[in-house]
């Protein structure tokens, strides 16, 4: 019963789902939204290729898709056993209560939570802060004194800056609760070139929480990266499964040659 | 087949009966209605978040109708907090006491320079001839999130090492715990689920 060795927690790949009125949509920058197939039939597949954890993005966020959104979350969470993570429009404890009842594990609250920060400690009140991920979509700001500790917040999908700070933001994130952060940098988000490591980086440096790297994954070493410079202990993976990498689990297989714990044979 | 799950508002039950009933079983929920327990077949505690929340056992009368069940030798499993609670208690709520099945505390993990909570997945150490994790090999991972457990001591049925080995799993008699999530945990932690619903017992009137 020794535990010595190498052994050590595994870095996770989370595969995203973005669903509009029901369906996985893929666009860029969400934008000619092309259908992609049904999001229960999806999270399922991604499972059993190996992503260790699924998130549903639901990017209609109307008052009208909020029955739609708990039917596909209830539908989708049936025969999924790995963790489930919802975001998108959930603004209130209640909202967030309804997508636990349907079946999620965890929610992701974004702009709500910028502008109710009390909204992060009352989630996490009632179903413990793992069930807590701030998302926070975020920019460098060349004008300040340190670009990428000072990156800015922003809102409305990378248009509308939040008035915050990235590195305050996400301790005040952590100080009120939350499990975890999901960090997306708006500069890398859709260009295929790569994660912004140094922000990913400053924002897991500066919290005692696990941090989600999203935006600009292009290619495996991107992954590698993230996880070693960019410190980051999770990292999306959208469009990746689209550009060359088929599953999950090649891309386990590859970070793992270039010496990544990763969950494996999955 | 029948299993009693206890809610004591410790967050969120949708994932575990789910699970159970992908398996085959049949839970109810009992948040109070204590002639449940003292009839169950099979008792499931999960629980997620602080362990002051336990104190909702001791208030509501289930704790001391847990322990009736246990000593009636129903099969009991715990899952995060519910195993955490099957020690004496935990430095998280030092006010507020477990079960005290097992004689140890629950402590946080100590101050490195990793990250606290332990989120993510993890593999196990299985001690030969545990019950709950038999045909669980080594390499398997499952899926944890916490800052507190337990003790690596004879009671472990399977280790885990993050900054420190702690207990990942717990089996004495009739009574079992995991740290990790089988609910969450895929198809190992639908194995572990299927071994605890399978292991028939000697359970007394």
């Amino acid at each position: 019963m020794d535990c010595e060795g190498e052994r050590m927690i595994t870095k996770r790949i989370i595969a995203c789902l973005d669903v509009h009125g029901g369906r996985v949509v893929k666009g860029v920058q969400f934008i000619d939204l092309v259908d992609a197939g049904d999001p229960a039939t999806q999270a399922a597949r991604h499972a059993r290729e190996g992503a260790d954890e699924i998130v549903l993005l639901d990017i209609t966020a109307t008052h009208e898709g909020r029955a739609t959104l708990l039917d596909t979350v209830r539908r989708t969470a049936r025969e999924l056993f790995v963790p489930f993570c919802v975001g998108g429009g959930i603004r209130t404890a209640d909202d967030a209560a309804q997508v636990f009842e349907a079946g999620a594990d965890k929610v992701s609250v974004n702009s709500a939570a910028l502008k109710d920060p009390m909204l992060i400690d009352a989630i996490g009140r009632s179903f413990g802060a793992q069930a807590v991920v701030v998302a926070i979509d975020a920019r460098r700001d060349p004008g300040a004194v340190d670009p990428v500790r000072d990156a800015q917040v922003f809102v409305q999908g990378g248009r509308k800056p939040a008035g915050r700070r990235v590195v305050e933001w996400a301790r005040e994130a952590e100080a009120r609760g939350a499990g975890e952060i999901l960090l997306t940098s708006m500069d890398s988000d859709g260009t295929r070139a790569g994660f912004d490591c140094e922000l990913t980086a400053a924002v897991s440096e500066a919290v005692g929480i696990p941090v989600i790297a999203s935006g600009g994954a292009g290619t495996v070493e991107h992954f590698a990266d993230v996880f070693g410079r960019g410190k980051a202990d999770a990292a999306l993976a959208a469009s990746i499964f689209h550009f060359g990498v088929s599953s999950a689990r090649s891309l386990k297989q590859e970070l793992a040659k270039a010496g990544v714990s990763v969950r494996l044979p999955c | 087949m029948r299993v009693t799950v206890i809610d004591y508002k410790a967050g969120n039950l949708t994932s575990v009966l789910k699970a159970l009933r992908h398996l085959g079983a049949e839970p109810e929920v009992t948040g109070g209605d204590l002639s449940l327990v003292a009839s169950a077949e099979r008792v499931v505690l999960p629980g997620v978040g602080h362990f002051q929340a336990t104190e909702r056992l001791d208030a509501t009368g289930l704790t001391t109708a847990i322990r009736a069940a246990i000593t009636r030798g129903v099969p009991f499993l715990g899952i995060c907090v519910g195993m955490q609670w099957l020690y004496a208690g935990s430095t998280e709520a030092p006010q507020q006491p477990g079960l005290g099945h097992f004689a140890e505390s629950c402590t946080r993990f100590r101050e490195s320079t990793e990250k606290v909570p332990h989120v993510g997945w993890n593999s196990l150490e299985v001690k030969a001839g545990s019950r709950l994790l038999a045909g669980v090999d080594p390499g398997e991972y499952v899926y944890f999130t916490h800052s507190f457990k337990g003790p690596v001591t004879g009671d472990t049925a399977a280790a885990s090492f993050y900054i420190e080995p702690f207990a990942a799993a717990v089996e004495r008699g009739n009574v079992m715990g995991a740290q990790f999530h089988p609910e969450k945990s895929g198809a190992t932690g639908l194995k572990i689920l299927r071994n605890f619903l399978g292991w028939t017992a000697k359970v007394s009137a």
